[in-house]
């Protein structure tokens, strides 16, 4: 934007200043390292001037917020107009204790609930399978059937609140049971606000509670796109994950690259379906983690939202605008906690919270301290829900959209993290696609590379993580962290067993031999899934149906 | 010459968290071991067999469900059970401090917990590992 005839003389006066100033610098106090880099390993130079972007067309590539190609945001006015979700992740043991949570975190200002569920019922089996036994209840809310749900969102109207459900491989049954108990509450499945993660591809290459192989899976997850379109339209029907990806290792570049890359598969696949790309796309949407390298982070995000609106339009010729969109939720990298001085994760937490804000978050969980070593407790979580208000009420750098725009750094490192995963997102077009490339290995042995890297890098001491491999101290054994109660898997089992002697035991088996007859078909799945939940058939056996007809995956095992 | 020290890299319960089992995987490996990594939810059953197949010094559990109290003593009753126990078992994860004590009465003979350098896990197997003659 600048004039040729400046822009030169820009550049020479940097060489000037490079010679004069700073090889004088340097030749008597040399810099810390050799060579400075982000966390993807993107060279950081010695200074950004407007010369580096240059050959970026403001109107092009950065533009206004709420317009494409959405660089500096999603809406027109971002945080002035309100605030981001604040939502933070909760649940465990019974649906009784996850409801009493809930409750006291809508009770301190939070605004969204987050349900975290226990893994048997990530991986669809009954509390009562012994699969799931020593996991009931511990890293999140045990449910097995329409009853529990009712317990767990028990005086909390849900017209009024917006959930979003972490739950993959059986998204459709738990979004079913949501469904049946707003009509218990009243309320008709059109007002219902939310998100269920329904992300199977990242599950298969980070976070590992699949059920089904890809086929199936792919099919279940167009046919909710394709129920929510008619019958829930304000529900998100993915939430399509980099974060786990990120958590397993990946850099912040693989982490864009990788999700957009499931994005792609999954367009792909529910136009293969049958179903119009506007009708569907709206309703998509991201969720990605936020970590230290505060700069690299708000650039991969503003870059995650370009490429996406890219894709979209000249991709898959979208022309509904709110299918260009990305909007995601953030949570702050799990995976950068220590458990050694723990109290110092808040400020770890602080920064990643404000590379969120600062890249345009549409919603955010900030971890709590102490979950390095255990679920958090009640005040550790009420800390991490006041830092987003304290960057929210009192930063001030909500106060207009996109604060960062024009950072010469910040800009090339946007369009550098763009090139960078567009490079991998041929590779894998190259490959056939995500879903291949996670059969090939491909995707996993990336990341695996990039954690591998990483831990030698906080061996060797090239990478300094404060309290940990420097500035240590001598500890006592952290006290009052939270404990599951060990007895909610024998009240699950007794709940099982109850609700079992209670329902209309003839109606569960007729509903769940239509449904096996329609998972051999080809209908839509939803409408008889929620029959099955109607008559509380219980996950467990509702899984068990569709795992008789569909198979289970396989895990690449892969090193 | 000296046969490598064979490990089982294993994952019990339902955590699909495994940056944790794969790192160390590797990093025993590049130490010069022989690593077999299970893969995802295995049972106790599932990782005590693989112990014996495939003859290793060490099995290394990795968890992060916090179901660890209910599998990792399984784990080593099994294996003395089946006669293995001279076998050395080790586990890694979310672990809380006071928990250990009851996982070292159980036959774990040592917990890493988050922030363990992986070069702590591979002087430790090599000091303590029992290896027939």
């Amino acid at each position: 934007m600048i004039d040729k005839k400046k822009l030169e003389e820009i550049k020479n006066k940097k060489e000037e200043w490079e010679v004069n100033q700073r090889q004088k610098v340097v030749s008597k106090f040399p810099e810390r390292k050799k060579e400075f880099k982000t966390s993807s390993g993107i060279e950081i130079k010695e200074i950004y001037t407007p010369y580096d972007i240059s050959d970026i067309d403001y109107l092009e590539k950065i533009g206004f917020p709420g317009e494409y190609p959405y660089t500096r945001g999603v809406q027109p006015t971002m945080y002035r107009g309100k605030f981001w979700t604040m939502r933070q992740y909760a649940g465990f043991g019974t649906a009784e204790e996850s409801n009493k949570r809930f409750k006291y975190l809508l009770s301190q200002g939070q605004t969204g609930l987050s349900v975290a569920f226990d893994l048997p019922t990530q991986i669809g089996y009954d509390s009562d399978h012994p699969m799931a036994e020593g996991e009931v209840g511990k890293v999140g809310v045990a449910i097995d059937s329409l009853y529990d749900m009712e317990i767990l969102f028990d005086g909390i109207p849900l017209d009024k609140v917006s959930t979003s459900m972490t739950i993959n491989a059986p998204a459709a049954i738990l979004l079913a049971m949501y469904i049946a108990v707003a009509e218990k509450q009243g309320v008709s499945p059109d007002k219902l606000n939310g998100t269920i993660q329904n992300d199977i591809l990242k599950e298969y290459v980070a976070r590992g509670t699949y059920i089904f192989p890809t086929g199936p899976s792919m099919r279940l997850i167009t046919n909710i796109f394709e129920y929510c379109s008619k019958y829930v339209p304000k529900w998100n029907t993915i939430s399509i994950s980099g974060y786990h990806i990120r958590e397993a290792g990946a850099t912040a570049v693989q982490e864009i690259a990788f999700t957009l890359a499931n994005g792609i598969a999954y367009v792909e696949a529910a136009i293969k379906a049958g179903l119009d790309v506007d009708e569907f796309a709206p309703r998509l949407s991201f969720f990605f983690n936020a970590h230290n390298d505060l700069f690299e982070e708000v650039a991969k995000f503003r870059a995650a939202r370009r490429m996406w609106a890219k894709i979209m339009k000249e991709r898959f010729n979208a022309k509904d605008p709110r299918s260009m969109m990305m909007r995601f939720h953030t949570q702050t990298a799990g995976s950068a906690l220590t458990a050694q001085q723990p109290d110092n994760n808040i400020i770890r937490v602080t920064i990643q919270a404000l590379a969120a804000v600062l890249g345009g978050t549409q919603s955010l969980h900030t971890n709590s301290r102490d979950e390095a070593l255990a679920l958090p407790t009640e005040d550790s979580v009420r800390i991490a829900l006041r830092t987003q208000q304290i960057i929210a009420y009192e930063s001030g750098v909500c106060e207009t959209p996109d604060p960062l725009a024009g950072s010469y750094y910040v800009e090339k490192l946007t369009d550098e993290i763009e090139k960078r995963a567009f490079e991998y997102i041929k590779k894998i077009d190259e490959l056939g696609g995500a879903a291949r490339a996670i059969d090939l290995g491909y995707i996993q042995k990336e990341i695996q590379e990039s954690a591998y890297r990483y831990q030698k890098e906080i061996e060797s001491g090239e990478r300094v993580i404060v309290g940990l491999n420097k500035f240590q101290i001598e500890e006592e054994p952290p006290k009052g962290l939270l404990k599951v109660n060990p007895a909610v898997e024998e009240l699950q089992k007794q709940k099982i067993a109850k609700v079992k002697e209670m329902r209309n035991n003839a109606s569960v088996k007729k509903t769940l031999e239509a449904l096996k007859k329609a998972a051999e078909g080809d209908d839509n799945l939803m409408p008889w899934i929620l029959d099955a939940v109607r008559e509380y058939a219980t996950l467990g056996e509702i899984t068990d149906v569709l795992r008789s007809i569909f198979g289970e995956y396989q895990q690449q095992i892969i090193l | 010459m000296e046969r490598p020290i064979r490990v089982l890299v294993a994952k019990p319960g339902l955590d699909g968290h495994d940056r944790g089992a794969k790192v160390i995987a590797r990093a025993l490996r590049d130490a010069g071991m022989e690593v077999i990594y299970t893969g995802l939810r295995q049972t106790p059953e599932q990782i005590v067999e693989a112990a014996i197949q495939e003859d290793v010094d060490v099995v290394a559990l990795s968890i992060l469900s916090g179901a660890h109290n209910t599998l990792f003593p399984k784990i080593t009753k099994l294996l003395k059970e089946r006669g293995a126990d001279d076998i050395l078992v080790i586990g890694g994860g979310v672990i809380p401090e006071e928990d250990i004590p009851f996982l070292k009465e159980n036959g774990i003979a040592e917990i890493f917990t988050p922030g363990t350098p992986t070069s702590a896990a591979i002087e430790y197997i090599k000091q303590h590992v029992n290896r027939a003659v």
